[in-house]
């Protein structure tokens, strides 16, 4: 498809920064993905005991001092690590850079328990005396924080918050990051998702009243959507955050161009707190790709939203049935049974992973399928081995979460 | 306990709230904030720290009381027995 909206418009990726728990940036997270290499590793959670759960390996000391981690939280070590790989990556002349003219767009889940659980932890070593309760508390659990612990790191003195957009936060970190460089309200954007949902007890004990968190011998097939025997989902860590910009700043400073976003839909089931509603979430695909300027046969890969619990998956491919039936071209992949799911980080780190595709014609599989769902069969799912040799110029990015809130992100190889 | 032990404990809260602290060269007499990088929050650590380690309060009002390891051990001493 031609491209024929103004330079001004369009928007491009020019950098990624990430942590996943299986690698530090793009090419490492690449490689493993490529080798079918898995990293979920089992961990002692407060009151909880041992769960399976993605844990990133980063430095959080390359880019801040003891003081600012200890002080800190760890989405923000998670954010201030991803923005830091993705400014350096960008090859920005950084220290040239009119810093009231960058924004902060960051997606999370949720912010604040794992801060909060600590804290009452902790007065509960002091009979619950809340004068033992710490001053750091407020701007550790402020919702805007790791986007504000980036800016004070970074000297960052454009707007900054977060979008909180359950586990669909990753897309819609990006989303606003394309509206505000659009709008002209920004000229640099660092946008994408964060997770330290791992820190605190409280997510995987929900998920296991729920009858959502997953369990194996094995941790690294504890995540395996689409599989007949999934039993939910492994909590996991982690980050990317994307350098935005406006085409026409990009070619004027000679960027690097990784991809272009076409389009974008979040809409919103309306109609349950947990089961995902396959009529709003093809409608949400559907709106994306039009607003992409393309037709959902040109869309070449799906990276899909899948959980492993037992009816999201089922209800994700009945969407992906009715939007991609006809389109015999499409190929379905997923990135959770590799590295969990990475809750307001995960869109972002799926999408991350996909984007190499572009140039190498490589879709990684998912992996840990031992007897594939009926319920899940999709066309073109690759499954267990990678497909190579496919030509990638479009993909469809799923990100969906708690109370109903779709987001479908679609993403083009750069053309001029 | 000494003064010379109140300063220890002082520098040892220290070291744990601002680890990338040189400790090595504190003058005694010198305002912490003059020789290292702290602010009021650090300042409200050595306070939790003091509570949570000791039991000894130091109510606001004397927080000025904390400026130098000289004044810290003056002020806390007394709290120390």
């Amino acid at each position: 498809m031609e491209r024929t909206m103004d330079s001004s418009q369009r928007i491009v990726i020019t950098a990624v920064g990430l942590t996943a728990p299986n690698g530090n940036s793009l090419e490492q997270y690449r490689a493993n993905l490529l080798a079918c290499r898995p990293h979920v590793q089992m961990i002692t959670t407060r009151y909880m005991g041992e769960v399976p759960a993605g844990v990133c390996d980063f430095d959080p000391l390359r880019y801040q001092k003891r003081k600012a981690v200890r002080n800190g939280t760890r989405a923000g070590s998670v954010a201030i690590y991803c923005a830091h790989e993705a400014i350096s990556r960008s090859g920005i002349d950084w220290a040239g850079v009119d810093k009231a003219r960058v924004g902060v767009y960051i997606g999370i889940t949720e912010h604040g328990n794992v801060e909060t659980e600590q804290e009452i932890y902790n007065i509960s070593q002091f009979n619950y005396d809340t004068k033992m309760w710490t001053h750091h508390h407020n701007p550790r659990t402020v919702a805007n924080n790791p986007a504000g612990e980036v800016t004070i790191n970074l000297g960052i003195t454009g707007p900054h918050y977060t979008i909180g957009a359950a586990c669909a936060a990753g897309n819609a970190g990006l989303i606003q990051a394309v509206q505000m460089l659009r709008l002209g309200e920004v000229d640099l954007a660092i946008a994408g998702g964060v997770s330290e949902s791992i820190h605190t007890f409280g997510i995987f004990a929900a998920f296991r009243s729920q009858g959502a968190l997953a369990s194996h011998c094995d941790p690294n097939k504890a995540s395996r959507p689409f599989d007949k025997s999934r039993n939910g989902i492994v909590v996991s860590e982690g980050g990317a955050l994307y350098m935005l910009e406006r085409l026409s700043d990009a070619k004027k400073r000679g960027a690097p161009i990784l991809a272009e976003i076409l389009g974008y839909c979040i809409n919103s089931d309306a109609t349950d707190a947990v089961l995902p509603n396959p009529e709003r979430q093809a409608q949400c695909m559907r709106q994306a790709v039009e607003k992409a300027g393309l037709s959902v046969d040109e869309i070449d890969l799906v990276s899909t939203h899948a959980t492993a619990t037992p009816m999201g998956d089922v209800q994700e491919c009945a969407a992906l049935r009715e939007v991609f039936g006809k389109s015999p071209r499409t190929y379905f992949n997923n990135t959770k049974s590799y590295i969990g799911h990475a809750m307001g980080a995960a869109g972002a780190l799926e999408l991350a992973g996909n984007l190499p595709s572009f140039n190498d014609g490589i879709i990684h599989p998912t992996i840990n399928v031992d007897e594939l769902d009926e319920r899940c069969e999709l066309n073109n799912l690759v499954i267990n081995t990678p497909k190579e040799g496919v030509s990638v110029s479009a993909i469809l990015n799923n990100s969906f979460g708690m109370l109903g809130i779709n987001s479908a992100l679609v993403v083009g190889a750069f053309k001029d | 306990m000494s003064k010379d032990e109140v300063k220890k404990i002082i520098l040892k809260i220290i070291a744990e709230i601002a680890p990338d602290e040189d400790l090595g060269n504190v003058k005694s007499d010198v305002r912490l904030r003059d020789q290292l990088e702290l602010d009021s929050m650090d300042f409200l650590d050595i306070v939790m720290e003091l509570r949570k380690k000791f039991g000894i309060e130091v109510p606001e009002a004397d927080y000025g009381q904390l400026a130098s390891l000289d004044s810290c051990a003056d002020y806390l001493q007394p709290k120390f027995k």
